[in-house]
């Protein structure tokens, strides 16, 4: 929306080459096309299934992720994957595997995901603790709470849950479908709501919003509480994916968060976000290591090439908006 | 004849589809000061952009003495030839002291302590320039005062370790300075010019032009329209050659005034914080007060104050309606640099623009539009960057944003800094006709005359209010008067 700048170029040329979120998209196809030419075209369908799938826990904590890094330098949420454990093992304990409980799991892993939103905040504006230290340590607390509660047992789902967290339509996960029209919601709402562009003002300039009757404080509060809650979410649907509330299950989401947002062409700085970047960047993260897997590479390069490939989408992507 | 320092040849610049620079030619020479005129948007900014070495021209030449130095001219090459800038937006660093942010121009400082050596040559330069400055070389620069700053900056600019400082550029220098600061820093701006210096002054004060420079270039549209002697011209001929016609402003209309604070309701009451006894601001509907008193005297705390309470009512405190402000301090208070001018307008508009909680976007083109010709905001599309206006038409976008909002209390930090004259007309006539309406305006200023414009002035000294003056029993003298009542 404001990628307007002068260029020759035709109009429609030029806005569609800035859209930020073209490389995450474009990334994944070019990896995409680069596994199924390898396999010659055996499992095209099935990847892109797979890929929705698991992308859509990125996708879920990406937005609350998006949303917190938006509102500028130093603003970011560390304890994701600890509120998703929390969530995830307390929902789980509580449903029993009782498809009666689906309702009240759901409501609960809200509740435990905005909690900690509101003890993340209570930290960064009470006690005066920069976020990323503030969410590093209270992802500590509610991790130990998570263990305790769950004595380090894997806590199945009840089954309907189960059965829902893995259903498919013509090959495409329900989940995934709802997460993309979630995802196309929380667009509308960062782009058209007085809340949204709050969070995108406070983000570049969080002086000029307090003199623009922007209550900054509240802003900031609101969404830390939704980064969280997102979180609690994702750990309520990752359980019932993958059978159970397990100790380790939020780890692999500190960096996928991260980078989803970083990836689908939201600014690092704060001020300026992207959701349907989103959705690219974490089909391009599971593409790029199926990609990895089916080449045959052992453990080490793979994680040596993920870390290049994501630098250089990062730089091809970066270059055009650092200018901005 | 004097020795020509530098020498720029047919130099033009454009950015997308404006032409900021037009065949401009300059010279700068040893022992002279240059005083440079123009509205907003002439190009006098970027033409001192290319002189500094931070903006290179699309074509002309830059000569340094006798040397041709256009290509690879950079700031690296204009400062070792001693040329300085203390450029409007300021650039000193933040989160660094003062002694620190010395160092930042001046390499040479090294080894065991030169933070000591930074802060005796910088102190020691602030003494030199603005004596009882109050500034100290540990000081964080983010807690100075936006004079303090500037005076940090200016001095900074004419310190001297191993590159000689020749030609100095100012670029609005007093429009943050308090009148007694300004008038240190013109006389130290002859002693310079005096001691062999040159000298840039880029100002819309026109009195401060013609008193220190001792040549004046007029700009407009992007190119250099007039060169002559300060000496040749008077206040009415250069804004002549400008193309605007100065109103005299002062016309008394000391009657109308009264009558505002018998019949109009009290929208606003308030003491500066601390303050217990003495005079209180009182601002009726309709009434357009003025804040005076030298910089730094708690006016902007005073406008924050009330900023901060407004929709309560906290003890010995009345503000009554929606309360909307205009930054003086752009950069840090007003504009949201990745937004367009379209949306840096309608910001403080969105609640008023919902239909099912959504903004929508036609009205907020709507009133992007309404305020681009009312205010007359110079831009081919509402819809490009924020940044690619001009200081003094970003200006006028905050004061679309906050005329635009529906608030009867507008609340002003000295929003005219760098504005030129013309627009500065445009505004007062803004203002004056929204006062009409029954809005009402608090207005800080560091100019003397606008404060004409008010219904009451109110003077702070010390962070506390010490006069209250009707309009008809102000005068610049008063004014004066009461702003250095302790120094005296």
């Amino acid at each position: 929306m404001n990628a307007a700048r002068p260029a020759a170029r035709p109009a429609i040329v030029t806005r569609v080459l800035e859209q930020p979120w073209l490389w995450a998209y474009l990334g994944a196809l070019l990896v995409w096309l680069a596994t199924i030419t390898f396999t010659q075209g055996q499992g095209a369908g099935e990847v892109i299934s797979a890929a929705l799938a698991f992308g859509t826990f990125s996708v879920i904590v990406g937005i609350g992720q998006m949303y917190v890094i938006t509102l500028g330098p130093g603003n970011v949420d560390l304890s994701i994957p600890a509120t998703m454990t929390f969530a995830g093992a307390v929902s789980m304990k509580i449903m029993g595997t009782q498809d009666a409980m689906i309702p009240l799991g759901f409501l609960i892993a809200i509740g435990c995901g905005a909690s900690v939103g509101v003890f993340n905040y209570g930290l960064i504006r009470l006690l005066r603790i920069p976020p990323i230290i503030a969410t590093l340590s209270s992802s500590f607390l509610f991790q130990s709470a998570a263990i305790a509660y769950g004595r380090g047992i894997k806590i199945k789902p009840p089954p309907i849950l189960a059965d829902f967290a893995t259903a498919r339509i013509a090959g495409l996960p329900i989940l995934a479908l709802v997460t993309i029209l979630f995802a196309a919601l929380m667009a509308v709402v960062l782009h058209r709501t007085v809340y949204g562009r709050s969070v995108v003002a406070v983000g570049q300039n969080p002086r000029a919003a307090h003199f623009s009757g922007i209550s900054v404080d509240f802003i900031r509060f609101v969404t830390y509480v939704l980064s969280a809650t997102l979180a609690g979410i994702c750990g309520y649907f990752l359980s019932g994916f993958s059978g159970g509330a397990s100790l380790n299950m939020g780890a692999e989401f500190l960096l996928a968060s991260i980078a989803v947002v970083v990836i689908g062409g939201t600014s690092v700085a704060g001020g300026y976000a992207n959701v349907s970047g989103l959705w690219g960047a974490a089909l391009f993260m599971f593409l790029l290591v199926t990609m990895l897997n089916t080449f045959g590479l052992g453990a080490g390069v793979r994680l040596v090439m993920t870390g290049v490939i994501i630098i250089a989408v990062i730089t091809v992507a970066g270059g055009k908006s650092a200018n901005s | 004849m004097p020795e020509i320092l530098v020498r720029l040849d047919g130099v033009e610049k454009r950015f997308g589809a404006v032409q900021a620079l037009l065949d401009v030619e300059l010279t700068f020479s040893r022992g002279e000061c240059l005083g440079l005129v123009g509205h907003n948007g002439a190009g006098k900014s970027t033409l001192m952009n290319v002189l500094a070495g931070t903006v290179s021209p699309d074509n002309g030449r830059i000569n340094i003495g006798a040397d041709d130095l256009t290509r690879g001219y950079d700031v690296t090459v204009a400062h070792r030839r001693g040329i300085r800038c203390v450029f409007q937006e300021l650039s000193l660093c933040p989160n660094l002291t003062v002694a620190e942010n010395a160092r930042v121009l001046h390499p040479a400082l090294k080894g065991f302590g030169w933070r000591r050596r930074a802060g005796e040559l910088i102190i020691g330069k602030l003494d030199e320039v603005f004596p009882g400055h109050g500034v100290r070389a540990g000081d964080v620069v983010g807690d100075l005062s936006i004079a303090r700053r500037q005076m940090v900056e200016i001095a900074r600019a004419f310190s001297v370790t191993d590159v000689a400082a020749d030609l100095v550029i100012l670029d609005e220098p007093t429009s943050s300075l308090d009148s007694v600061v300004a008038a240190q820093l013109l006389a130290f701006v002859r002693r310079y010019v005096g001691s062999g210096g040159s000298c840039v002054l880029i100002s819309h004060l026109l009195g401060e032009i013609l008193s220190t420079a001792d040549r004046i270039a007029v700009m407009v549209d992007g190119k250099v329209v007039d060169v002559r002697a300060a000496t040749d011209h008077s206040r009415d001929s250069l804004v002549a050659t400008m193309g605007s016609v100065a109103k005299d402003e002062r016309q008394a209309n000391g009657a109308a005034t009264e009558s505002k604070r018998v019949d109009n309701a009290l929208k606003v009451r308030a003491r500066p914080a601390g303050q217990t006894l003495g005079p209180e601001l009182l601002v009726h509907r309709g009434e357009i007060v003025g804040l005076a008193g030298l910089a730094g005297h708690g006016q902007t705390e005073m406008l924050g104050h009330i900023y901060a309470n407004r929709g309560r009512a906290p003890a010995g405190m009345q503000i009554d309606g929606p309360v909307t402000l205009v930054a003086g301090d752009r950069q840090t208070d007003g504009i949201f640099p990745l937004w367009s001018i379209a949306r840096n307008i309608t910001v403080c508009s969105m609640r008023e623009m919902l239909r099912y909680l959504l903004v929508q976007s036609q009205s907020e083109k709507t009133m992007a539009e309404d305020w681009r010709q009312r205010i007359g905001i110079r831009t081919p599309d509402m819809n490009n960057n924020i940044l690619s206006l001009s200081g003094g038409n970003q200006q006028k976008a905050l004061f679309a944003r906050a005329l635009g909002a529906e608030a009867d209390i507008v609340l002003m930090d000295d929003p005219m800094r760098g504005v030129d004259v013309g627009t500065k007309q445009e505004v007062y006539a803004i203002i004056r006709e929204e006062a009409a309406r029954g809005r009402c305006f608090i207005w800080y200023t560091t100019e003397m005359d606008e404060l004409f414009h008010c219904d009451h002035v109110y003077v702070f000294r010390n962070r506390e209010i010490v006069a209250d003056l009707a309009r008809h029993e102000m005068t610049e003298e008063k004014v004066l008067h009461s702003s250095f009542e302790a120094a005296a």
